[in-house]
């Protein structure tokens, strides 16, 4: 090492005095204890759910916060209760097929609206974001005589047909990410003779992939999480429930006990936990990409 | 000479055929955006544009779905603002989710991606720590905090009690229930968190250093810098907070079914268990229209929120003109 570079060492790492010192350790110390006092807090009502989903259903309703004995039997109890098996398969079905259909349906628009010049573009744009930001309750009267004139209330479907033409929210997401990929990739597909929906197909939907991802995971758990679509069509008809509408009405329809309850909570919890562990990279991406470049 | 012409003829007819191909590229264009754009156009007109006109008729008229709708004039509106004596509750138990709820989240959210943008060590770990409950399906947070906040035996009045403090009666007393859902609240603040670490983490270190050389406090820093820069987050934050505080519905309908203990389906009379106090405007447009079969009294309510969506939005963009700052734009 140079005597030049052990000299520059020195100025820049020179050590601050020991009353600044000790002053920057107390302020981290601060700083750390409030964000694990923090921490503990946001963990807190996952613990209480576990211990709770492992007590005796008397046990819940006593002062006694540890479980004793453990009751791992109550995860096998709570699909004699209720029809977990179906809650789940309806939850699926309808989240499953919503997701195809935002994507079938959502790709082409977002491709049409970011990177094919046409009149009138930014227009629809914009309109398309209106329809994003109002409540879904301002449109659901009419929406609702609609299906039930075809006959489809009682059913999951009046869920799932719409997400077959088009997504606003999903739109919006991928059209963002679209205007990211740079002209010269299309450039040079044009170059080598590809026409638009060769573009669409070989360049966009390669490159595009992790908005792709995260938009088949956001629809995704919004199916799997929507309480108010299922309640409304499907409440009066309890073959079609999904979980989050079972869920709901676990503890009253069945007279269950919360230790119960809790063990379904969690179970219903489980999934999303375990996809997000899975999938963070899409997450990230999904949330900063309609957050914060928006 | 006499070739002139001939090259001028050919010249013409290239001329002309290039413009046909042009105009033929210019119509397979406009078939390629309108085959692109088809399902959105088919979707928002069926799903969005005809309801909205629809639900502006049906709101004129009395409708039950089983017989056709009749027409009432401003009848239903009429009766929403001067007889029903449910609005109002609603209206201010939704305004109270503007004022307290939506300002809380994003003060909590702030205040934790501060924390994390200070903390040294384990950022990973607590960010997923903080962001884990936004995953919660909403249904299974909200039966959880039910319990968590179940008056005498949930957790945390035991934990209360050792503390030698009597709990209140959380999701059972008209007073507690709007503070027990905005805890619920508060705990799903995960990506309005990440959206403001991300704004944090991009402002400029060099206007701290220069701010820190002018004297300026942790405090001032705060206020001076921080604050202006992510400015447009917390507006963006603000407008999807109220924006959902008007829509705000399946936690409000879950919490106050499961604390009545009636069927959630069945439980019509008991939303806004207790008192009304979790009546919310959307709650009361889904009893009305979809338990009481109301159909034309609740497009009277939508069409009311439609105007106050429009209205909240665009005050909101409005008024942050003089507190946004957005980073290389001239003042």
């Amino acid at each position: 090492m140079s005597s030049a570079a052990v000299e520059a060492r020195g100025i820049v790492q020179r050590k601050p005095p020991p009353r600044v010192r000790r002053r920057r350790f107390l302020v981290a110390v601060a700083d750390h204890s409030l964000l694990i006092v923090t921490a503990l807090m946001f963990l807190a009502p996952f613990v209480f759910i576990v211990l709770t989903a492992l007590m005796t259903d008397h046990q819940a309703l006593s002062p006694k916060l540890w479980p004793e004995p453990f009751r791992w039997s109550n995860f096998v109890d709570v699909f004699r209760t209720a029809p977990i098996w179906r809650y789940a398969l309806n939850t699926f079905f309808y989240a499953g097929l919503a997701t195809i259909g935002v994507l079938v349906s959502s790709i082409p628009v977002a491709y049409a609206l970011s990177r094919v010049r046409w009149w009138g573009r930014d227009v629809v744009f914009v309109v398309t974001l209106v329809a994003l930001m109002l409540p879904v309750q301002v449109t659901i009267v009419p929406v609702y005589v609609l299906f039930a004139k075809l006959h489809l209330v009682g059913s999951l479907w009046p869920l799932i047909l719409p997400n077959f033409l088009g997504d606003a929210f999903s739109i919006f997401l991928l059209r963002q990410f679209f205007l990211t990929i740079p002209e010269e990739y299309v450039d040079a597909a044009r170059v080598d003779g590809c026409g638009e929906l060769r573009i669409l197909v070989s360049v966009f939907l390669r490159l595009a992939k992790p908005a792709i991802a995260a938009v088949a995971l956001f629809e995704f758990l919004y199916c799997f999480n929507d309480f108010f679509g299922p309640l409304l069509y499907t409440s009066e008809n309890s073959s079609h429930w999904t979980l989050s509408l079972g869920l709901a009405q676990f503890r009253t329809v069945y007279q269950v006990q919360w230790n119960l309850t809790m063990a379904a909570t969690l179970l219903f919890m489980l999934p999303v936990i375990v996809i997000f562990f899975l999938a963070q990279r899409a997450f990230v991406e999904g949330v900063t990409l309609t957050g914060v470049k928006g | 000479m006499t070739s002139a012409p001939v090259a001028g003829a050919f010249a013409a007819t290239a001329v002309r055929s290039r413009r046909r191909a042009k105009r033929k590229a210019a119509w397979r264009r406009r078939g390629l955006v309108l085959g692109l754009m088809s399902p959105w156009i088919v979707g928002f007109t069926v799903f969005f544009l005809y309801p909205l006109v629809t639900s502006a008729y049906l709101s004129l008229t009395h409708y039950d779905l089983l017989s056709p709708p009749r027409w009432v004039g401003l009848a239903n509106y009429r009766f929403m603002f001067e007889n029903d004596q449910l609005v109002w509750p609603a209206i201010k138990n939704t305004l109270w989710l503007m004022v307290v709820y939506v300002p809380a989240q994003v003060l909590f959210a702030f205040g934790i991606a501060l924390m994390l943008t200070r903390a040294r060590r384990g950022v990973g770990f607590f960010r997923t720590v903080f962001y884990l409950p936004a995953l919660v399906p909403t249904v299974a947070g909200t039966l959880g905090f039910v319990y968590l906040l179940n008056p005498a035996t949930g957790p945390v009045d035991i934990a209360l009690g050792h503390l030698g403090i009597s709990g209140p009666l959380w999701f059972h007393s008209p007073r507690w229930s709007k503070p027990s859902l905005t805890l619920l609240g508060l705990w799903g603040i995960g990506n309005m968190m990440i959206i403001f670490l991300a704004a944090l983490i991009d402002v400029p270190k060099h206007l701290y250093e220069s701010a820190s050389l002018d004297g300026a406090g942790p405090f001032q820093r705060l206020r001076w810098v921080t604050v202006p820069s992510i400015s447009p987050v917390i507006l963006f934050a603000l407008v999807i907070g109220v924006i959902d505080s008007l829509q705000y519905f399946t936690q409000a309908y879950v919490a106050a079914s499961i604390a009545v203990g009636q069927s959630a389906s069945q439980s019509a009379e008991n939303l806004g268990y207790p008192e009304n106090s979790t009546l919310f405007y959307p709650v009361l447009l889904y009893q009305q229209g979809f338990r009481y079969f109301n159909m034309g009294y609740a497009s009277a309510m939508a069409m009311v929120l439609l105007v106050v969506a429009l209205v909240v939005t665009l005050l909101i963009l409005r008024s942050s003109r003089l507190w946004v700052f957005y980073q290389g734009a001239r003042r």
